[in-house]
């Protein structure tokens, strides 16, 4: 076996203990748990077709749409930042945060799903598989700036969903996502040397 | 006699005053006709050209979903002008785009890209657009050059 092979498997079997020991300090987190079931209950609770009471059907049709664009987008988020735990280019350190933005993500699918399905909608599921630039990808590096592009178009992906919700309770859950991708980029922006905030207003 | 030579004076003088008169209102006339021409030019390529460099950089704001070579949550964009909408192979489309029959160009993507949910009822691209004409403009120029590039004709 290669000593390349060696080092991704370690990487990988770092990377699943990493995992395991982020889920259970965010389990230990009682706030964060409790902001987890929160966002989940705000998302399914308010999700139910009564919402759109004298709506035309559209309006929850589109809804529903754009909730599993973004279910779409997140999905790839965590098949993205799989890629990077399991390249065996990320120090231990990057790699904790890596799988707790991953585990973001997750959240965020599991919440945004809850609401297509008080909808009456079917979630999207993830895809077999998805093309990633693995060839660029030769450094740690590569790998924080491939996911901070992701982090940053999901800013934008996010603030131009928010105004096209006609309920407002998804426009706040969204905004609330939009609020932890954020973090994710402006803490890979500062992993890499760049200013984490380089600016005042993003779009 | 003096008087003659007065008149002539008088009849002389007159006539370069006239000429100047004649010969700057002709310059002032030349000077804004070639300034309107000017802006007539300036105002026919903000139109027709934005600036693709800082279409690169807002192109940033589409990487969350597109990218240029792979489909991904949207389609890819190498190829994107004189195509049809909804016929990128791989990708699959909402029922709304696959039937409508855009044509990607210059207007049909600034009409869409300011608000797609308007221009395509049932578009998953669920987005409330791009308001500034400038950004639109750098943004489609970025797209024009880029996704018809040799690099980019590879991928289509």
């Amino acid at each position: 076996m290669s000593s390349k092979n060696t080092t991704k498997q370690s990487s990988v079997a770092l990377f699943k203990q990493s995992y395991t020991e982020s889920r259970r300090r965010f389990l230990r987190q009682s706030g964060a748990a409790t902001f987890s079931g929160a966002a989940i209950a705000m998302l399914s609770g308010f999700g139910s077709q009564t919402a759109y009471a004298g709506q035309s059907m559209e309006a929850l049709e589109q809804d529903i749409r754009v909730l599993n664009t973004a279910i779409g987008a997140e999905h790839e988020a965590v098949a993205a930042y799989q890629l990077g735990a399991e390249s065996g280019l990320l120090s231990p350190g990057v790699l904790n945060v890596a799988v707790q933005f991953q585990g973001h993500h997750k959240e965020h699918i599991d919440a945004l799903s809850a609401a297509v399905t008080g909808l009456g909608g079917e979630p999207v599921a993830a895809k077999m598989d998805y093309q990633f630039p693995v060839e660029k990808l030769k450094a740690e590096a590569d790998v924080l700036h491939f996911a901070a592009g992701l982090e940053r178009g999901a800013v934008s992906a996010y603030a131009g969903a928010i105004p096209v919700f006609d309920n407002r309770d998804l426009s706040a859950a969204a905004a609330s996502i939009l609020a932890d991708e954020a973090m994710h980029w402006a803490i890979l922006r500062n992993a890499l040397g760049l200013d984490a905030v380089p600016g005042a207003f993003f779009s | 006699m003096k008087n003659d030579l007065d008149r002539g004076f008088q009849h002389h003088f007159l006539m370069q005053v006239l000429l100047i008169l004649l010969l700057l209102s002709a310059s002032m006339l030349s000077i804004q006709s070639s300034a309107a021409a000017t802006d007539m030019n300036s105002v026919a390529a903000f139109k027709a050209e934005g600036d693709p460099v800082n279409g690169e950089q807002l192109y940033e704001r589409c990487i969350g979903c597109h990218s240029l070579d792979r489909n991904r949550t949207g389609p890819k964009h190498c190829g994107l002008f004189s195509r049809k909408a909804g016929t990128v192979e791989g990708y699959q489309y909402s029922k709304a785009m696959s039937e409508s029959a855009i044509v990607w160009d210059e207007q049909s993507l600034d009409n869409f890209s300011q608000a797609p949910l308007s221009a395509v009822p049932g578009t998953t691209m669920g987005f409330s657009g791009i308001k500034d004409k400038q950004d639109r403009d750098d943004l489609i120029a970025y797209l024009k050059q880029t996704s018809l590039s040799e690099a980019c004709r590879q991928q289509y």
